[in-house]
Parts: structure tokens; sequence; C-alpha cells
């Protein structure tokens, strides 16, 4: 798709994908310049309060240490926005290349990879993520490399049944009497007709994976204090949720307009690529 | 219709079915839609896909497709205006006083159920009978259909039925509540033409013995004349013609309804046949090819070709015809490499080609290129028309930038497609015009030999003559080599310099085009040539009057006998359920695979042989 049809293509986005659209790039622009942003340092305690209201001091109040919720957010939604997209990207892009592999491949390849594949659908994600920071400790490229690693098998059996289905088209069987090789068949035939469902699986990947680390930072083994992802905020100022507390309230609000963005600028992308 | 009586039973007047734009704008796809029916008639829609037909089928049920509506007209059926019914009133109606028969039947069963729950489900929700009466009519009808063993089949799942017997079966539900209006939508267009005029036989008496009131849907005006009292011509949403069946088949009135009866029955358009080359273009040697594993003679465990030779001069095209599952589309799979066959060889200009994919070079696939019959699925639905083309014109001749896109041109033209259309999406085209382009794929190699896979099956009548016609001038024009398979013969024989005649994946016949014009031919192809509908009232209890074959006893082992033997109507015990047949050859030059080559080969059970 060239630069010109893909923007041509935004233009016919229907309502709910330029919401969508909207609600991606903010996220976007906040994880790139948020942390400039931050009116406090993002472990400093400056509020003597917790769980403080909104004020004009504290736009989105204070958490349960008196931390400034604003400055908080804008600082964690980079590594939510960031590692959640790049463990998603990673973990489709691996998750369908290998799937093509077997979807092209030998019946053993095929039979060896999908094998595998069940063997890692059965780790429990949580226990494999503690044993490997406990190996390695926890830095930022393990985080991804664990999140992504835990979502290759579910997109690859995705991708694979779809490839298979592509796999007996005429489209494709045509393109074999022409003589392609398997990697044109994969690439040129095959892949942009699976992007559309694909793109939905990555919506769904990228929510999954934005839980794990936060369940990850629950436990202390995700993104080290005193720097937080959104989830990290929502699970630390868990007790705030009886007071209603903003300090809860936002970052679940930025974790929903995050993901609900993402899939709705996703559900919207293939009526406007078929048009 | 001007002759219907002054109360006819169903009357329609000023329909109009009007859908919306994306833009807003509203558009008609019918309007000014005036017919009447007296009880016990039957009327035919006659139009191209995109005519109007099911619009109209379907607003007899009150029904109009999803953003669509019927803005105008009355529709009357008995003494009911359907426009003025609500929602449940409709509901009370349908499959009940309207029913409608899909065309599809395959795809209209549930295969969960068994086939009686299904009969019987619209008379029971209906509440018009109790259950036992219900299956008693039920097997009634099976019985009037010709299904066989009516009491029992009722218990049987829609996957242990062919196409034909579900097609039926669709009627039979249709008839339980004794409709007063029955919907038939091209009921036999995906049928074998052999088991079609079974269809339409039982669809005749039926109707007939029933005094049913009918609508027939249909773009075939051979299988028309042979159910209908009336006649109505439609083009573009309008009324072209419309007038008795008789009439209209005998003396149509208007250019547009000639043009529809020209097409059905396409005109002769095969050049002279040039010398003979000693070695031929393409020649397939005693294939035999099929799935499953091969065992150390070289059978397959499930053979779909046996044996199978033919051979191909440049610029000619031989016909391959068969019933769906004869193995013609496996032949072209086999020649292009998709199928290694499990014996034999193919011989392009004589030297033998690698059986599968690997070890053909790159020359060898730009030489042989393979039309696919549905071109809704054999064009990548991500590509556009531009991208389609140039791929194959990279690959085989290294061109690109503004080469490849001189070229792009030279080929849309030489399909008559705008070259306009080259951004397009092909879902963005219509059935001819994305035929055309997956045409126009295989001739961007520059190939020798064509295999065409039923390429005008899934078209209009007057779209496939117009592919027909491109493929007579690429023919000419270019000098390819072209295997035409289909399952029309009357195609076959219009176009084709050579036919090879398939059954069960055996050649049971092949040979040039104008014997096939005379009468003496193998059993088979005897029974396909009368099975053809011919435009002609009547026609129908004339070649259906053939009484039904005894069943042969199955005890031996079939695979070693004829295998066309359980539906010849020639053969002599002792002989044909005793051995498998020579090949010979007729003295009209045809080779036949049969115990026969004399008179007795001369049809004499059916009376006529369809040399029209």
């Amino acid at each position: 798709m060239s630069v010109g049809r893909f923007l041509r293509s935004l233009r016919g986005l229907s309502l709910s994908g330029r919401i969508g659209l909207g609600l991606v790039l903010f996220w976007g622009v906040v994880a790139l310049v948020g942390p400039m942003l931050a009116p406090h340092p993002v472990g400093a305690f400056v509020d003597r309060d917790v769980f403080g209201g909104y004020s004009s001091r504290f736009p989105l109040g204070s958490d349960y240490l008196g931390r400034d919720v604003l400055s908080r957010l804008l600082s964690g939604a980079r590594y939510t926005v960031g590692l959640g997209a790049s463990a998603a990207i990673a973990a489709c892009m691996v998750g369908t290349g290998l799937a093509l592999v077997a979807a092209l491949g030998s019946r053993w390849t095929d039979e060896l990879l999908s094998r595998f594949m069940d063997t890692l659908l059965s780790i429990p994600s949580k226990i494999l993520a503690l044993v490997l920071i406990a190996a390695f400790g926890s830095s930022l490229l393990l985080l991804m490399v664990i999140a992504a690693f835990t979502y290759v098998p579910g997109n690859y059996r995705i991708a694979r049944a779809l490839a298979v289905n592509l796999n007996q088209t005429d489209f494709v069987v045509a393109a074999r009497a022409r003589g392609e090789r398997a990697t044109h068949i994969a690439l040129f035939e095959i892949l942009p007709n699976m992007i559309h469902p694909l793109l939905a699986d990555f919506g769904l990947r990228f929510v999954f994976i934005v839980l794990l680390l936060s369940a990850l930072s629950f436990l202390g083994l995700g993104v080290q204090p005193p720097a937080a992802d959104l989830g990290s905020l929502v699970r630390e100022n868990i007790s705030g949720i009886v007071e209603g507390a903003p300090a809860i309230l936002m970052p679940a609000l930025a974790i929903a307009t995050l993901t609900v963005g993402v899939n709705l600028l996703i559900d919207a992308l293939p009526r406007a690529g078929r048009r | 219709m001007a002759d219907a009586s002054a109360n006819p039973y169903v009357a329609v007047s000023g329909l109009r079915v009007s859908a919306r734009r994306p833009d807003g704008s509203d558009f008609d796809i019918v309007s000014d839609i005036d017919f009447s029916l007296a009880r016990g008639e039957v009327l035919a829609l006659i139009g191209e896909s995109g005519s109007g037909k099911t619009t109209i089928a379907l607003a007899m049920l009150g029904h109009a497709r999803n953003g669509a509506a019927i803005t105008g007209g009355s529709i009357r059926v008995g003494d009911v205006d359907l426009a003025s019914l609500g929602a449940a009133d409709l509901r009370a109606l349908r499959g009940n006083r309207i029913c409608y028969v899909a065309q599809s039947a395959a795809a209209a069963f549930n295969p969960a159920r068994t086939i009686m729950d299904q009969a019987i489900e619209a008379a029971l929700v209906h509440g018009l009978m109790s259950r036992a009466e219900a299956e008693a009519k039920a097997v009634g009808l099976f019985g009037e259909l010709g299904l066989p063993r009516p009491e029992s089949i009722g218990r049987k799942y829609p996957h242990q039925f062919s196409g034909g017997q579900l097609q039926r079966l669709m009627a039979a539900m249709a008839l339980m509540s004794d409709p007063d209006l029955i919907i038939l939508d091209e009921p036999t267009t995906a049928l074998d033409v052999t088991t079609q005029i079974g269809v339409l036989q039982a669809f005749r008496n039926v109707v007939r013995r029933r005094g049913t009131t009918a609508i027939y849907v249909s773009h075939d005006l051979a299988v028309v004349a042979q159910m209908a009292d009336h006649i109505l011509v439609l083009q573009q949403g309008h009324i072209v013609e419309a007038g008795r069946a008789a009439r209209m088949i005998e003396a149509p009135e208007q250019d547009y309804t000639r043009t529809l009866m020209a097409a059905a029955h396409p005109a002769p358009s095969v050049p002279e046949r040039g010398p003979a080359a000693d070695v031929p273009l393409l020649e397939v040697r005693g294939v035999t090819a099929g799935y499953g594993r091969i065992d150390a003679a070289g059978h397959p465990a499930i053979p779909v070709l046996r044996d199978v030779s033919l051979s191909l001069q440049r610029g000619q095209t031989l016909g391959v015809i068969g019933e769906s599952g004869s193995g013609k589309s496996t032949l072209a799979r086999a020649i292009s490499g998709l199928l290694p066959p499990a014996r034999g060889q193919v011989l392009l200009d004589g030297a033998p080609l690698p059986p599968g994919l690997k070890g053909r070079t790159r020359d060898d696939f730009r030489r042989v290129q393979i039309v696919f019959q549905n071109a809704d699925v054999a064009l990548n639905p991500a590509q556009s028309v531009r991208q389609i083309l140039k791929r194959p014109l990279a690959f085989y001749h290294g061109l690109r930038g503004a080469a490849a896109d001189a070229r792009i041109a030279e080929l849309l033209d030489l399909i008559r497609l705008p070259a306009t259309i080259g951004d397009r999406r092909c879902t963005e085209l219509s059935g001819g015009q994305k035929q055309r382009v997956n045409l126009a794929r295989a001739l961007a190699a520059n190939p020798d030999i064509i295999l065409c896979d039923e390429v005008t099956s899934a078209l209009d009548t007057v779209v496939g003559a117009a592919i027909l016609d491109l493929l007579a001038d690429l023919r000419r024009d270019l000098g390819i080599g072209m295997i035409f398979i289909s399952h029309d013969i009357s195609t076959v024989r219009a176009i084709c310099d050579d036919i090879l005649v398939l059954y069960h994946g055996h050649a049971v016949e092949q040979g040039p085009r104008d014997t096939f014009a005379e009468a003496l031919h193998h059993p088979y192809t005897r029974l396909l040539v009368s099975s053809v509908p011919e435009l002609r009232i009547g026609w129908l209890p004339d070649a259906g009057s053939a009484p039904p074959l005894p069943p042969v006893d199955e005890s031996g082992n079939a695979a070693d006998l004829c295998p066309f033997l359980a539906r010849c109507d020639t053969r002599v015990a002792g002989l044909c359920d005793a051995s498998f047949p020579p090949r010979h050859r007729l003295p009209t030059g045809n080779e036949i695979l049969c115990h026969f080559a004399d008179e007795k080969l001369l049809p004499f059970a059916r009376g006529n042989m369809g040399a029209a």
C-alpha cells in the first residue's frame, strides 16, 4: 500500500474510525512528549494528602503516597504504549511469519511448528515470566521479550488457520501454476489477504499485553518503581476505589481510551481499505 | 399478460423496487413491472444477471433485499395485496401460501437435520397439519418428484443426496402446503445437463398435475420453453417483451430477445484447420491421476483420471466435456503440474515435461497457462487489476515500469476493457469483466497453450458468448493452442476443432468436431447430446420418453467393467457386465471406449439424435 493510498484510506474512515485514530494519535503523542510536560518529578511526594481530589495544583489528584497523578500518568503512558505496542508487533510478526512457513512448508515443518506452539501454549505465562525475571532480573527489554513470547502461539494459531485456508484458494493455486516461489506466494498473495483479521488480532494481543504488564508490575516484577506503567498505576491505587479517587479512575480511563481507540481504528481500517 | 382472464390469479402492476446509493440518491432496480397470471399457469422471468429477475421474484414474497425496498405498485396473489401487509402477515404467508425454491439447494439445506424434519418444518410452523399428516404428504411428494425410496428417504441427511435430488427435495418442501404461488429461482442452473433433464421433468409433471401457479426464473430460454406458459424478458429492470411462450420462441419481436436466443446456441466459429505438424504442440500419453497413496502398479487410491491420451496442434482448440466429477478439471491440473500424474507423460513440443511443478523451468510454466473457472476466487482480492497483470509480465518477461504499463494497456485493449479499469480492484468488477482479467493474466505470459477450465460456466449466456468470441479471436490472431473444458456440449461444438468426452475419468470418445454431428456415437455422448434442452416447445416430453433402466447387479468388480455400464441403454448382458471394453475406431474416425463399433450404437430407444 503506497503512502498516498494509505492517506486516501484514512480520509474514507468512518466516524468511529476517526475517533479511534484521534485516540491513538493522542496517546502516541503523550508517550513521546509526556515526561517533558509533567509538572512534577515522577517519584516526588508533593501532596500531604493521599488520594487527593481534583484541584488546580493537582488537576488529576494525588495518589496513595501523595504523588501527582497527572505527572505519573504522563510518564507512565510511554511504558504501556511503547512496551505494549512493540511486544504486540513482535508477537504478531513472529507468529505470522512462522504460520506462513508452516502453511506453505512441508507437512513435517507444519507438524513440528504446530506441536511446539501447542507446548508453549500450555506453559502459564505468568509463571514463565516469574522464572525468567528471577533468572535475568527485570529490564524493559526482557519484559518486552516475555510479553511477545507469551503471545506468539495465539497469533500463530490464528494466522496459520487463515493461511491454510488462503493456500487452497484459486488465486494461490494460479500463482503456483505460474511457477511462483513460496516466498512470493506468502508475501504477495496470502499475507495481504489476512492483514485485516490479523490487525483485529493485534488489537486483542495489545490489550492482553497491557494487562500482563500491569499484573507483573503488581507483583513488583514489571516496570520498577518509582516509574510505573498505566496498569501498575491502577494496581497501586486500588485501595482508592472505595472513595472514588481520581488516582485510580484516571489511569483506568487512560487504559480504556487507549485500548478502545486501538480497536476502533483497527475495526474501521478494513472498510476503508476495501473502498 | 394480455390474454390472461379478466380476473387473474396473480396480478402485479407498476411494481418498483428501489435502493439507495452511497451518496444518498435513490435508483430503481426494477420499475414499471406489470404482469398477470391465471391459476395453474407458469410464468418465466428471463434476463441476464442484473436484469432484476430475482428482485421481482423476491418481491412476490413481499421481500426486498437488504438496502432495497418495494417503493411502488401493487402485488396481488389470490385475494391478498402483499403491499398492504405488515411483517407478521407476510411471515404467515411465506412458506405457506407463497413458497420459494432457491438456486443452490445444497446451500439451502441445514446439514445437521434430517430431510424429513426440514421438509415438514414449514407446514408445522404454520400449523397446517399434524406431524403424521405432514410426513405422509411429504412421502407422497417425494414419490411424485421421482425420488428413490420415498418412504425411507426422509431419515437421511442432505449430504447423502446428489445436487439434482436436493433440488427435487426443495421443490417437495415448497409444495407441502399446496401454495397459491411457487417461485423457482434458477433451480437447475447449477446442475449437469443429464441431471437437469430429470429435474425439469419432475418439476413439469408435478406442476402440471397439481395445477400449481408458478414463477420460474432463469437465464436459459431453452429450459424456460419447456416449463412456461408465458415468458417475460427483462433487461436492466424493465420489461423488454412479454407474451405466450410459443409466440415468444417462434416469433420474438424485440432485438434483445433475439440476442438472448442467439446466445443460447453459439454459432460455430472455428477457423480452417491448418496442416498438422509432425510433433504436436501438446501431447498427453496414458495419463492416470488421482488422490491418495499410489500403489506399486502406479494406481492412486482414488483415481480420478484413467489412461487418458490426447494431442493438440498449435492454434487448435480441444474441447473436453463431461459431467461434474468426470475428471475434466483434474486433466487441466495434471497438464499444468498442479497434480502430478501417477502414470503417463505430458509432452510439450515432443519433450516430456516434469510431472509436478518441481523441475519445470520458468519457460515451461510460461508456455502452459491455466485459466480457472471461477474468476471471483481466481483473482487476488487484495490486488488491483494492474498489479494482477504486472506480475506475470515481470515474472516471465522481466518487464517493468513504462514497458510493463504499455503492455498492460495492450492487454486490456486485447480483452476489450477500458484502460481506466487498471486501478480498480477486481472485487469492484462484474463477473464478465473479472473473467476477462483472468484471461488477460494468462495472456500476459505469451503462452503457447491455455487451459480454460469452464471459463464461461459462471457467466450469463450473453456475457459468456462475448468471452467465447474473444477466445476465438485470440486463437486466430495469436495462434494459441487451447484446451477448453466445459460441461456444455453446444459451446464445445461451436468453438472446438476436436472433442474429448470424459466419463468417470475415462476418455469414452474422442474425435474431430465434424463427426459429432453424425449419428454413430458412444452411448454416453448420445445421452449428453440428447439432454441439452432445445429451444422448442415440447422438447422435454419427447426427450424424456425413455423408460428407466433396470439396475445392474453390482456384485462384480466394477473397476474391471465398462464405466458407463449402469447408465447405458445399449448394454448387453454377458458382454458389457463381464469385461472391460476395448478402444475402437468408428468409421467416422472417432475413437470410443465401448464393446460395440457398429450400428448397435445408433440411437433407437431415444428416437432423436441431437444434430440440431
